[in-house]
């Protein structure tokens, strides 16, 4: 690994998170409730941190191997988690470190898993702040950094490949940043129009683009302390259907733009996703009539609930912990598929779901006819061997992981739905659990070990495993 | 400037790697899965994995909107039809790679003019005259001429104690009393634009600019200039070494080929029409090469498809005293350790086209102002040499140059007008319809005016 040139890269992150916590800063400016200070102390800091990082390593070498580009993806989303958390120390309205940590990467990896237990307290400022990092962290930053840089260094496709969600990147066009470009654009249109319809429909301006933000990253922190339960109905639609709009590959909306939208058909991913979801609505929804005991609002929360985890938001209409265990059965396995592979989504993504059916399906005609010759198709290709191969495994170290955080947490003395409903919603980037951390509760109870482990089970969630676990290994420290 | 490429072998590989550099938009598209992963990584461009035919992903490539594109797979015919495919669907420009022999050069203007194919190189066919120019003036390591050759452009190693080693440059052109001019010198791995004051070193490599009769007079006063090679031993009976052995019986020379390949044996000597000799042998074998007189050869070109194989017996070669040595590498990075082997004369297939595809592309970047005619990159790609038509529009003619404000590492190395060449002084002037050579270290140069300080 070239140390410098990834202390250089992340100084550059840190740079343009200093720039970004302008907004929030202005917000508290507007607002006046005595968090002008603490974003101004932070800004400071960030900033002065990333100039450091930025000067004192002058890049040596021009190429970017892969491994640089994990590691600049993992160092990178540390740095900006740990340094994103100033404004709630300093503030004091998270005094505890390990709080604002636990607030903040669940803020980048657009978890939406919060230790706060009177949400409302919080100034406006900080409230923009959470939220605004879901926005960024659900595109990216260092895509971020891309789009707005004009010539990206050789070989920095692999940084790309770091952060973005998926297990192939698609370029668009001929150039990273171009790509990078068109991406933020799509996001930012798609955001700006929902925070235009969800202000049609009745809901304040702040409130309007703080969900905006959070359903954009499929982050999920809200505002009150019931989520979006108390806002009309038209404005939970607008929501259920943006978070479903934001789970599809932004390549969908790309081909759209490039008038090439027969091959959406093709997607047998989006197929996938959409058919899951109608299936997985319905079904709740049937089973939930008998508590509201009104199609509408039966439909209504269902449709709201789906969207919310299988696009691994988080944001919630009703207290769904009460809900038949069918139901929660449901939502609990929607938890693991995720949205689609190239969106803001977590989770493990639609594209290995299909994959992964296909090779089940493929394995079992195989047994019974042991010559048959049959392939995996993703998305109009065949997915060779190799392709294969990686999903498979990328599915075994995805187990492990949410294992091991489950098993970190036990020695919590919260039940078993608690603790494996925590592990699962913070490795897939949800947010809230069953039981002891279900919508209307928090994660408030866990001590700083276990706030910790899924601190790190949030970021390797985000960045599908690989660039933190690599970071674990010896072998990356050194220049070979 | 968008350019799409299709096909990406070794050559589509070295073009991508100086067409990025160049800051343009590529998208390649090739059917193999493991070389699209490979760009992509090593290079910022987009890849399609298809075959360069197919419809959909010329259509995905949005060849309609290129300006230039470069169709470079291993098989004419493939070449010649996505071409015509991309033409029809609106790319502005398209190059072919057709490196048959079989298509003579009329052929050749039929198919351009039918297939509306903008330019049709052959990467063999380049090479093999790149390496007929050196052995045609053995002193060089390379040797490139311009404008109808008014002015010719040589470059060469100064030998530790030769007559140049230790000379400054105003010394050495009043002492050779020849009219020329040292554009550029590399020394280690910085390349230098010199002044009159520079003084050369034993191991620099000088470029030199002069017309064709004052750099026989140069070398020959200063007593270095080497006998045009006469028998010529080719190993390997390659495609390039076909079109070579074509060239040099024409004018005159002895060849001699050894290859293993009986069959291959049997193409080239049918192809030469009985007019080398040749050898069917492993040229790996030093046995094979002493019997054949390798000692007594004028020059010895190692031509087989191995880079190693190459470097080694050009080694043997040199080291049996052959006096002009050349071998044909692909590797980009063994050329430096070709330098510290002692043999100085390398070629790249790779790098000649893809100089001439730079070439294309920057004549295209500047078709507004002051063309790119010619384009060459000396000093291992760290130094280039550009010949400029200077357009009615220049606004800088008819002023003297010593009043023109050149960029630094910046050289206005020669002026052709008309039948006349000159090597610029401060008083001379540029005027319309001249043809301009600049040399350039370190900077890409698309239109005359980037010469000038603004």
């Amino acid at each position: 690994m070239k140390i410098k040139l990834v202390l250089h890269t992340v100084g550059k992150v840190l740079l343009l998170e200093a720039i970004l916590m302008l907004l929030p800063l202005i917000v508290a400016v507007i607002y006046g409730e005595g968090d002008i200070a603490a974003f101004a102390i932070s800004i400071a800091i960030t900033a002065a941190a990333g100039l450091i990082f930025n000067l004192a390593f002058k890049t040596d070498g021009k190429a970017l191997y892969t491994r640089d580009g994990l590691a600049i993806a993992a160092l990178s989303w540390i740095g900006i988690s740990v340094f994103g958390a100033l404004p709630f120390i300093i503030s004091g309205s998270i005094p505890s470190p390990a709080d604002a940590f636990f607030e903040t990467v669940s803020g980048f990896t657009t978890t939406g898993a919060s230790i706060l237990t009177d949400v409302e307290a919080l100034p406006h400022g900080l409230l923009f702040w959470r939220s605004f990092t879901h926005w960024i962290g659900g595109m990216g930053v260092l895509v971020f950094i891309m789009a707005v840089m004009d010539k990206a260094p050789d070989r920095s496709v692999n940084i790309l490949r770091a952060e973005m969600p998926g297990h192939s990147v698609d370029k668009f066009t001929p150039r990273a940043s171009g790509t990078a470009k068109i991406l933020y654009y799509i996001y930012l249109a798609l955001t700006v129009i929902e925070i235009i319809l969800l202000l049609c429909s009745g809901m304040p301006l702040f409130d309007s683009i703080v969900h905006a933000l959070g359903t954009a990253g499929t982050g999920g922190f809200g505002i009150k302390a019931d989520s979006i339960a108390s806002y009309s109905a038209a404005s939970q639609w607008i929501i259920s259907v943006f978070m479903l709009l934001f789970g599809v590959s932004f390549n969908i909306y790309y081909l759209i733009i490039a008038k090439r939208g027969r091959e959406i058909f093709k997607m047998n991913e989006l197929r996938t996703y959409l058919s899951i979801s109608v299936a997985a609505m319905l079904i709740v929804a049937l089973n939930i009539y008998p508590i509201y005991k009104s199609a509408a609002d039966a439909i209504r929360l269902s449709a709201f609930q789906v969207s919310s985890i299988v696009t691994t938001t988080g944001y919630a209409t009703a207290d769904f912990d009460r809900w038949p265990e069918l139901s929660k059965a449901i939502l609990v396995i929607l938890m693991f598929f995720g949205g689609c592979m190239g969106s803001t989504a977590g989770g493990l993504k639609m594209s290995r779901v299909t994959v992964l059916m296909q090779v089940i399906r493929n394995d079992l005609r195989h047994a019974l006819r042991p010559r048959e010759v049959s392939s995996v198709i993703l998305n109009g290709r065949r997915l060779d061997a190799q392709g294969e191969k990686q999903v498979l495994s990328y599915f075994a170290v995805y187990m492990v992981v949410i294992s091991a955080a489950f098993l970190l947490i036990s020695f919590e003395p919260f039940g078993f739905e608690t603790n494996f409903t925590a592990a699962v919603s913070c490795v897939n980037n949800i947010g809230p659990g069953l039981a002891g951390v279900g919508p209307s509760l928090s994660y408030a109870g866990y001590s700083v070990f276990s706030k910790l482990i899924l601190s790190f089970a949030m970021l390797l969630g985000r960045l599908e495993i690989y660039p933190l676990l690599l970071l674990l290994s010896p072998q990356i420290w050194t220049k070979r | 400037m968008r350019i799409v490429i299709a096909g990406c072998g070794k050559i589509g590989q070295s073009m991508i790697h100086s067409l990025v550099s160049e800051g343009h938009e590529i998208v390649v598209i090739d059917s193999d899965r493991e070389v699209i992963d490979c760009v992509t990584t090593n290079y910022d461009v987009m890849g399609i994995c298809s075959q360069a035919t197919s419809c959909k992903a010329l259509t995905e490539a949005n060849v309609g909107s290129a300006e230039l594109f470069i169709a470079a797979a291993d098989s004419d015919d493939i070449n010649m039809l996505s071409c015509f495919l991309a033409k029809r669907m609106g790319a502005k420009h398209t190059v072919a790679r057709i490196r048959s022999g079989e298509y003579t050069s009329s052929d050749l203007d039929f198919m351009k003019k039918q297939l509306e194919l903008s330019m049709v190189i052959n990467p063999e066919r380049l090479t093999a005259k790149a390496i007929y120019d050196i052995l045609k003036f053995p002193s060089a390591v390379k040797c490139e001429s311009f404008t109808r050759s008014r002015f010719e452009m040589a470059e060469m190693f100064v030998k530790p104690g030769s007559v140049l080693d230790g000379a400054s440059l105003s010394d050495l052109r009043s002492r050779s009393g020849a009219s020329f001019l040292v554009c550029a010198v590399l020394r280690g791995k910085s390349a230098h634009i010199p002044r009159g004051m520079f003084i050369l070193r034993g191991g620099d490599r000088i470029g030199l600019i002069a017309a064709p009769e004052d750099m026989q007079k140069l070398l020959n006063n200063l007593g270095i200039l080497q006998k045009r090679a006469k028998h010529v031993f080719l190993l390997g009976a390659s495609r390039i070494a076909g079109y070579l052995s074509e060239e040099l019986i024409r004018s005159g020379n002895s060849v001699k080929i050894i290859e293993k390949d009986e069959n291959r044996c049997d193409e080239i000597s049918a192809q030469l029409g009985g007019g080398a000799v040749v050898i069917h042998g492993d040229g790996a074998q030093h046995e094979v090469l002493d019997e054949e007189g390798l000692a007594s050869a004028d020059a010895f070109v190692a031509l087989t498809g191995m880079d190693e194989e190459n470097l080694l017996i050009s080694y043997y070669a040199l080291d049996h005293g052959v006096p002009k040595v050349i071998a044909k590498l692909n590797q980009e990075a063994y050329h430096e350790l070709g330098e510290q082997l002692g043999i100085e004369c390398t070629v790249s297939p790779k790098r000649i086209t893809a100089d001439v595809i730079l070439q294309y592309a920057r004549a295209l970047q500047s078709s507004m102002g002051s063309r790119v005619e010619t384009l060459y990159s000396l000093m291992n790609g760290t130094v280039e040499a550009l010949e400029f038509a200077v357009s009615s529009d220049f606004e800088y003619t008819n002023i003297p140059l010593k009043d023109l404000k050149i960029k630094p590492d910046i050289l206005l190395a020669g002026i052709i007008r008309g039948s006349k060449n000159i090597i610029p002084g401060g008083e001379d002037i540029i005027k319309p319809d001249d043809k301009v050579i600049i040399i350039a270290a370190g900077r890409k140069l698309c239109d005359l005016s980037d010469v000038i300080e603004q």
